[in-house]
């Protein structure tokens, strides 16, 4: 093994982690907080009028980056969750514990903004669709990974019992992201294609892709504090804890 | 710039309520959790305090 290696595998223990966690989450917020200022003034004030939905459209900008965090976290929170499963490290339970809420919100911002979006477009806040549904699901799934973790006194059974429900879950993002595709639903296509050229204006895409950035370090930057809050509650009974506070 | 006023861009061409409801219950949550996060960790941290300070004063009385 390289040295490199064995100098980053270093940061896999809770002690060296919460440290290095507290120096990068200001960064993160800093980061966060410029693409936010950036990606609302595109959003606002640079972005056209919608042709067909006037300036309702402008909801793709908070609708989109959240609903793509909620499905993102989730593969993050499932990675951790079955290393923790299969290395048994510490942290990687605490890491995937400290992702789920902020999961959860995405979800939840996904499912409101769309029903915001659904009602003047479509005539209804909610349809029993397959994209609709999907996410729905994800939601309760967050859901219940948090509530299970919360009902097993012992963290590390915890961490199993969460780590089977978090990896049986990830066949529903698939789901979710192709549903547009394999079923005729109401919900628009995918707003980015990799395989063609983006049906939207530039600066619509600009600021939706700012407002992604922004919420993707927005969610660094809290589960890197809520895993600091987790290592301390877990570890509080170490030595290294002691020192750790001063 | 496309807005003539103020009034013009609360408006949003009369998708106010969708628009802003949106925006709003973005920044209203994404405020909120990291305040309750940060509260999180703080009661940590003074309840480790308090322990520290326990034991210390345990060790000087014995």
């Amino acid at each position: 093994m390289t040295h490199s290696l064995i100098h980053w595998f270093r940061f896999a223990s809770p002690q060296s982690f919460y440290p290095l966690a507290g120096k990068l989450v200001p960064w993160f917020w800093a980061l966060a907080a410029l693409t936010g200022a950036a990606g609302l003034y595109i959003g606002f004030f640079v972005a056209p009028t919608d042709a067909q939905q006037g300036e309702g459209y402008r909801i793709i900008f908070v609708h989109v980056p959240a609903s793509w965090m909620s499905m993102f976290i989730y593969l993050v929170m499932a990675f951790w969750a079955g290393l923790g499963l299969v290395l048994n490290t510490r942290l990687s339970g605490m890491m995937a514990q400290a992702l789920a809420p902020t999961g959860a919100l995405m979800a939840a911002l996904s499912l409101w903004t769309g029903a915001l979006w659904g009602k003047p477009m479509w005539g209804a806040w909610w349809v029993w669709d397959a994209r609709l549904t999907s996410e729905l699901i994800l939601f309760f799934l967050y859901i219940g990974f948090i509530a299970l973790q919360a009902a097993i006194d012992d963290p590390r059974r915890a961490d199993k019992a969460g780590a089977v429900l978090a990896l049986v879950g990830v066949v529903n993002i698939p789901i979710i992201y192709f549903s547009v595709k394999w079923w005729n639903t109401l919900h628009q296509g995918s707003t980015i294609n990799l395989n063609k050229a983006p049906s939207m204006a530039t600066t619509m895409l600009w600021g939706m892709l700012l407002m992604a950035l922004c919420f993707w370090m927005y969610s660094i930057a809290v589960a890197l504090m809520r895993a600091r809050a987790i290592i301390l509650e877990r570890e509080r009974h170490t030595e290294w804890v002691k020192h750790a506070l001063d | 710039m496309h807005w003539t006023s103020l009034q013009d861009f609360l408006a949003m061409g009369g998708y106010a309520l969708y628009v802003w409801g949106s925006f709003g219950a973005c920044l209203l949550l994404m405020i909120a959790e990291p305040l309750l996060v940060r509260h999180r960790l703080s009661q940590v941290r003074a309840g480790l305090r308090r322990e520290r300070l326990a034991e210390t004063l345990d060790q000087e009385n014995a």
